[in-house]
């Protein structure tokens, strides 16, 4: 995390840490976009496609009508004025531009979805897969007939033929495929995070025996493919709403238009269908129409991007509307690794005493706070005083919650949570010495993690290893606040520990001792106030609380069942993202918004271009408020900057409107400044400023 | 069959509100009416001095001679018509009517009507005020204003031999003022004045 | 001048105070806490719903309160078709007059039961007594109780409330604020002079010797529930503009106050349900500033007058009283007009066919809109329709999926909502435009021109939405325009009632989102301004061209002259 403070989140700025120096997933190169897109955006006039956009489908249907008045301006019964044939031949060409830019902008945002998918696509490729049948033997068969539940053994140089859990061996995975990292992973059975692995990835050493857990066509990389393609892109709850809003703008105005002509022909203002339709398109909220599934998809691109692969839609906007994060402490809030700080000798001991059996007790951890133990210890001078070949190693295990070493001669070191040390000791008829809780609950209210270190039965002091939190973090939390995102922070730790660390981090409340069940227990009881919860999660015991929270972020490292019930995967395993996927929700609730507003404000500076000069008839032409040359440039200004304005805004809406962390209220101001005040106006000065090219080119 | 039993709550309902509200209460606020404010429940109807009913005091008339003040142009004569108008087939004539123009501004035939009312006003010589160009909204408006008024004193006062002076009080005692003196506008009665000259220059008996 | 505008100030001002007071009792009613007349009501209310077989606690579903509506509105509607129909055989017909024909009857029936009131007749010469007072009088006040009822329900289940029951509704509007009121009301009126009698038209000689009637009945009772329940019919065919009907400025005081007092109020009575007093006042004041604007553009232009009228008969300024009573005159008129159609009362005072233009536009913006107070229960509602609208649109933009009032703003609200922007459209526009194409032989057009345009498209609007006014000019008693507007009334009165309260309904089921600085609050003067805003262009940008060709163009026409 760089130390950027004050500046507001970003969602384009990736966040750095653990991913720095990764490589960046599938490249996609901008000019062959374009091409693509402006193919795309002919095959797209396709009326079947069309009608789903039922805005610029009534565009499209006006486009006909006009081409058949410029063959013929008499067709619906002939209609006074010059040179009627160039006239509605160029109303023909700008609202046929009209379609073609928004059909360009959803194809544009489509199209690096579509580049990824392609990317994806060459990295599965149908191989031999070793099937291992139920006798043990092994039959080479084609990737594509695996089943879920079929065994398969990979060795060294192989792709991974599908998903699937390691059941036996321990090698090395090249994860960039679908990751961008480089690095390889280790892969062994039986852990949560390392037993999974993904099709399509390749083997580098050793072997594994997998356990097939996807069928065929179902598999995280063909889901990533569908996804990123948007070809099962359903509209957000939101955007089907907008949608139906859209549509009963443009059926008011369709009304209005229709019943026009009646009307000016009893008041001797007749106007011509050419014109008519002109008005219409003008009215009928084309920008947003035109822009509507852009949004959409380039949202969800973005968050692709941000290598997370959001399984719908609907659960980016979702994020726009979270009020709990809900967050583990470690890796997200605090460094993953604690460090060792100081060794509290208790009763008649001395620090050294406690540096040395901590050390002894440390040789074989191969943990960052094992190693951070012999450092320290190392930096007081102890040494080690035993022969360690013939030590032998005592693993941490959830059970005992403590490690070790049993030097020679039966002398046993061990470290461990506090309460499994004063067991420890116990078993072995040691005493509990009386100023242990002294110093236990003096490292908790440094918000530390105290370790106990017992010789035999002889508990010598306690280790205080010093939570890291993560620099920025606060200031963070502080933006989420201001946005009205509650944070959580779940951890193991003790209660006092839980509660300074709460404190430094910033974050709004924390649960300690938690268990899995907890995790549940919190996201359910926020649901159940109407709040909106966001997680992340690895473990398998996590999936339960992925699947009940409203945005649930699985980490890639995580296991198949994590990934499963989660609705976005994270590629980069950076459980931080949580709060940046947060904001690009936002911004593309906020894009829409925006967009939306500006459109509809759009129309009133193009009813006061054209219902003023189409009705000199009536004698309204002082209402020509902008003094537009003539009736014919009036209506094309208003029509060009109708088409114009929807190239113009899609990079807006590809990029998003700029998201800043303020409160609902300064964004509404904001906002509606710029968007809704912006859109009554800049049509007026736009609109203008090309009446004026047009009657000085001539085309008026 | 909920459909029927819904539709008898409904007819339940109906009838017990339309007891209330249609019968009950206007039935007590006729009699409230008619024994504590006969005079204004029964239309304010007045008398001239040989006790006849010669109108309401808050309904305006015709007038057309030169010894009364005259009333605002109305659309419907004021729901008067004379012995030779009377047409048993008009119902109108029977239940009394109101009405306005409905001109609108933009109308020619407007124009034409109201250069007709001021060619008129021109010919007794009396100045033109707005509420004797413009036809009232009922038809049947009492008052005028102040202004035209005055405007009209000097030739009923020559058509009555009366100076003006004499008439001036009148005029003030019969222009219904604003609502707490601020709400609406002042309006003489014409009926009322009339009425009033017609007992000041009365035949003695 | 100024005297008219402060006569203007000084009425909002005294409204400005009732309507938190009344608004307040109003909550107090719905939310069947005591009230002060709990004693002298409580055995009619446990009468009433004995007969009616009403079980008070019993909650109704959206779908049921619709029902119930419906059929309850059905079966009034029919009963009063059938007394009108029966008025030759029916007593208390001293003028025996005869039955109307069957479409005046149907489009009476179905304008008094829409809470609309558009007459398509002169009271005088139509309705007997009986059907003005058993027929019509009953319809007004269960019209306006109906749509007071489902103003509340909407209420109600916008704040997350179960919807009620619309037979308890019903009746406590009627017992505990329309018949108070109006009995109070119509004994002040009956002081003033307006007539309550069952005696026929007074016959008289006139002071120069013709024959003068004089038409009575009635009145009192029926004037104030006229104007209490937004419902406008008049007794007489000239309506308030009637002497017997407002007879001085006392009671057109009264009748301007008891017109606006119910809308008005009803934005205080949302504001005690959702515990918001400061969106109450918030919504009040942006409706008012609103409100205001159209009064002031249309009384000065009536004081200004008739500018060619004025250059060849005055030779200066003279107010346009064409179509205005002396005691009125152009302030108390405009004032009046514009409330008129504000509240969707349409009882007149001044004739508005005669209006200046800037009147006819004002008049019928207000009708466009419905909300500048709107209609009896239904206004308020279409108010956060709007609101709910504005929220979707630009709620987005502060990066949350809307919500309004905690609950999420979805694809079926917005269904519902935008049916409610529909309804004008369909039952204005098309009518309109079948109407203008056949001028001669279906729209009996009385002004030309531009002005012949307003007549029609003002009559579909009136009827549309519930107001009842018109531009009466417009030979509007003909086969052709009572069942055209009918459907217009039926369209725009029960199309948008079943809307509102699913969309109640709908919203009174979800969960609430507990609010947060992310929350757009919709209690703010940014977020009610934006409302404005949202209102006012929604409303010009369907509107706009029919406002062009009907009073805009008039207006320039009359400058250019």
């Amino acid at each position: 995390m760089d130390s950027t403070t004050s500046s507001p989140i970003s969602p384009r700025r990736r966040p750095t840490g653990p991913r720095e120096g990764r490589k960046h997933t599938p490249k996609v190169s901008r000019k062959g976009l374009y091409q693509r897109a402006i193919r795309d955006a002919f095959t797209k006039l396709n009326l079947r496609q069309m009608v789903k956009n039922p805005v610029m489908f009534l565009v499209w249907v006006g486009t006909i009508i006009t081409a058949l008045l410029t063959i013929d301006p008499a067709l619906f019964g002939t209609v006074p004025g010059e040179n009627l044939r160039v006239f509605n031949g160029l109303i023909t060409i700008i609202l046929f531009l009209t379609v073609l830019f928004a059909n360009f902008a959803e194809a544009v945002a489509e199209g690096r979805g579509k580049a990824q998918a392609d990317a994806l696509r060459s990295t599965k490729s149908d191989t031999l897969a070793r099937k291992l049948l139920n006798d043990g033997s092994i039959q080479e068969v084609s990737s594509t007939t695996l089943r879920r539940g079929d065994r398969v053994q990979v060795i060294a140089g192989d792709l991974i033929p599908a998903d699937g859990e390691v059941i036996a061996g321990v090698a090395s995975v090249d994860e960039s495929a679908i990751t961008g990292e480089s690095a390889p992973v280790l892969k062994e059975p039986g852990s949560d995070v390392a037993s999974s692995v993904t099709g399509g990835t390749r083997i580098i050493s050793d072997e594994l025996t997998i356990q097939i857990t996807a069928d065929p066509g179902k598999g995280f990389i063909d889901r990533m493919i569908s996804l990123v393609e948007g070809a099962e892109r359903s509209k957000t709850p939101n955007e089907i709403a907008l949608t139906v809003l859209l549509a009963v703008l443009t059926l008011v105005f369709l009304l209005v238009i229709a019943t026009l002509p009646f009307l000016a022909n009893y008041v001797q203002s007749p106007v011509s269908v050419a014109i008519l339709i002109a008005l219409l398109v003008a009215l009928i909220p084309t920008t947003i129409g035109g822009l509507l599934s852009a949004i959409g998809i380039a949202g969800m691109d973005r968050v692709a991007q941000f290598n997370v692969i959001a399984t719908s839609g609907r659960a980016v906007e979702a994020c726009g509307d979270v009020n709990t994060l809900v967050l583990d402490k470690t890796g997200t809030i605090t460094l993953g690794n604690r460090l060792a700080e100081e060794f509290i000798p208790v009763k008649e001991h001395s620090e050294d005493d406690v540096a040395k059996v901590a050390f002894a007790a440390s040789i074989f951890d191969q943990t960052p706070e094992g190693k951070s133990i012999v450092r320290l210890a190392n930096k007081l001078g102890s040494a080690l005083e035993f022969d360690w070949s013939k030590a032998e190693a005592v693993d941490f295990s959830a059970k005992t919650r403590m490690s070790g070493t049993n030097l020679p001669h039966g002398v046993e070191v061990r470290k461990g949570a506090v309460e499994a040390i004063k067991g420890f000791v116990r078993s072995r008829n040691g005493q509990i010495p009386t100023d242990l809780d002294a110093a236990y609950e003096r490292v908790s209210r440094l918000g530390g993690t105290p370790l106990a270190v017992a010789l035999n039965g002889d508990i010598y002091g306690v280790i205080y290893l010093k939570d890291i939190i993560k620099p920025g973090i606060k200031e963070r939390f502080d933006q989420l606040r201001r946005m009205g995102v509650r944070t959580i922070m779940l951890t193991g730790d003790n209660q006092i520990t839980a509660a300074v660390i709460a404190q430094e981090a910033g974050v709004d409340d924390f649960i300690a001792e938690a268990t899995p069940e907890d995790k549940i227990a919190v996201i359910q009881r926020e649901q159940a106030a109407g709040k909106l919860v966001a997680m992340t999660g690895d473990g398998t015991n996590d999936a339960p609380a992925l699947a009940q929270a409203n945005v649930g972020v699985a980490m890639n490292s995580g296991t198949q069942a994590a990934k499963e019930a989660a609705n976005m995967v994270d590629l980069d395993s950076d459980p931080t993202k949580l709060i940046d996927i947060v904001a690009i929700g936002k911004q593309l609730l906020i894009t829409r918004g925006a967009l939306t507003t500006f459109s509809i404000a759009n129309d009133i500076a193009k009813y006061f271009a054209i219902i003023p000069v189409i009705f000199t008839a009536a004698g309204i032409e002082r209402l020509n408020i902008m003094n537009l040359a003539s009736t014919q440039s009036a209506v094309l200004s208003a029509l060009i900057y109708n088409a114009l304005i929807i190239p113009a805004l899609i990079p807006l809406a590809l990029t998003g409107v700029k998201f800043r962390p303020l409160n609902a209220n300064q964004l509404l101001q904001r906002n509606i400044l710029l968007y809704g005040l912006g859109g009554v106006v800049a049509p007026f000065v736009a609109i203008k400023v090309i009446d004026v090219v047009i009657a000085a080119v001539g085309l008026g | 069959m909920f459909i029927v039993r819904d539709i008898i709550k409904a007819i339940r309902i109906t009838f017990v509100l339309w007891l209330l509200t249609a019968v009950i209460y206007p039935l007590i606020m006729i009699v409230i009416g008619q024994v504590f404010f006969p005079f204004q429940a029964n239309g304010s109807i007045v008398q001239n001095l040989e006790g006849q009913n010669v109108g309401s005091a808050l309904i305006g008339q015709v007038f057309t001679s030169d010894r009364y003040f005259h009333s605002r142009p109305s659309a419907v004569n004021y729901s008067s018509f004379t012995q030779q108008e009377r047409d048993p087939e008009n119902i109108g004539q029977r239940t009394g009517v109101s009405g306005a123009s409905n001109f609108a501004p933009s109308n020619p035939d407007l124009l034409a009507r109201i250069n007709e009312t001021a060619a008129q006003l021109e010919e007794r010589g009396i100045l033109p005020t707005a509420d004797l160009i413009y036809a009232s909204g009922s038809g049947l408006d009492p008052h005028i204003t102040v202004e035209a008024a005055f405007n009209q004193l000097e030739q009923v006062a020559k058509a009555r031999n009366l100076s003006p002076d004499e008439i001036t009080p009148l005029i003030a005692k019969h222009t219904q003022g604003r609502f707490l003196w601020i709400f609406g506008e002042p309006g003489v009665n014409v009926l009322n004045l009339n009425r009033e000259l017609d007992v000041l220059q009365a035949p003695l008996e | 001048m100024l005297q008219g505008f402060f006569q203007i100030a000084l009425t909002l001002i005294i409204l400005a105070v009732i309507a938190p007071v009344f608004g307040k009792y109003m909550a107090r009613v719905f939310l069947k806490k005591s009230t002060l007349f709990n004693r002298a009501i409580n055995p009619i209310e446990r009468f009433i719903f004995a007969v009616a077989g009403v079980r008070y606690k019993d909650n109704m579903t959206g779908r049921q309160y619709i029902q119930a509506i419906l059929i309850s509105n059905l079966v009034m509607g029919v009963f009063v078709f059938s007394l009108l129909m029966l008025q030759g055989l029916l007593p208390l017909n001293p003028t025996i007059l005869n039955a109307p024909s069957w479409d005046l009857a149907l489009h009476t029936a179905i304008s008094f039961v829409t809470n609309t009131n558009q007459q398509h007749y002169s009271g005088e010469t139509t309705y007997s007594y009986a059907s003005q007072m058993l027929a019509l009088c009953f319809l007004m006040f269960t019209s306006a109780a109906t749509g007071l009822a489902v103003g509340i329900a909407f209420i109600r289940g916008l704040t997350g409330r179960l919807l009620g029951n619309f037979y308890v509704d019903l009746t406590l509007s009627i017992t505990r604020i329309l018949l108070p009121i109006s009995f109070c009301g119509a004994l002040l009126l009956l002081l003033a002079g307006v007539p309550e009698t069952l005696a026929s038209p007074a016959i008289v000689t006139t002071l120069e010797g013709t024959t003068q009637t004089i038409a009575r009945g009635p009145v009192a009772h029926f004037e104030i529930i006229k104007q209490l329940g937004e419902n406008g019919g008049g007794f007489f065919g000239i309506n308030s503009a009637h002497p017997f009907e407002n007879p001085n400025t006392f009671t057109n005081l009264l009748a301007t106050i008891t017109m606006l007092s119910i809308p008005m109020s009803l934005i205080f009575t949302y504001g005690i349900f959702a515990n918001n007093t400061k969106q109450a006042w918030l919504l009040f004041w942006m409706v008012f500033s609103i409100f205001i604007v159209l009064v002031g553009i249309t009384a000065v232009a009536e004081y200004q007058g008739n500018l060619f009228v004025n250059n060849t008969i005055f030779g200066g300024e003279q107010p346009n009283l064409e179509g205005k009573e002396v005691r009125f005159g152009w302030a108390q008129t405009a004032l009046w007009a514009v409330s008129t159609t504000a509240t969707m009362c349409g009882a007149v005072n001044g004739m508005h066919d005669s209006l200046m233009p800037t009147g006819g536009f004002s008049t019928l913006f207000n009708m466009f809109l419905q909300i500048i107070w709107g209609g009896q229960g239904t206004g308020t509602a279409y108010l956060f329709i709007y609101s709910i609208l504005t929220v979707f649109i630009t709620g987005l933009m502060v990066g949350r999926t809307p919500e309004f009032l905690g609950r999420k703003i979805e694809k079926k609200e917005i269904v519902l909502a935008s049916l409610v922007l529909l309804v004008h459209p369909i039952f204005v526009l098309i009518p309109s435009a079948i109407a203008l194409s056949f001028p001669d032989t279906l729209a009996g057009i009385s002004n030309p021109g531009f002005h012949g345009l307003s007549q029609v498209v003002y009559e579909y609007t009136s009827a549309s939405a519930n107001n009842g006014s018109g531009f009466e000019g417009l030979g509007d008693a003909t086969l052709w325009w009572n069942l055209s507007t009918s459907i217009s009334l039926l369209g725009g009165r029960y199309i948008p009632i079943i809307a509102l309260l699913l969309l109640a309904d709908s919203m009174a089921h979800k969960q609430p989102v507990p609010e947060t600085a992310g929350t757009l609050r919709t209690d703010t003067l940014l977020f009610t301004s934006v409302t404005a805003g949202v209102i006012l262009i929604l409303g010009v940008l369907t509107f706009f061209p029919v406002l062009a060709l009907g009073p805009i163009a008039e207006g320039f026409q009359l400058l250019r002259n």
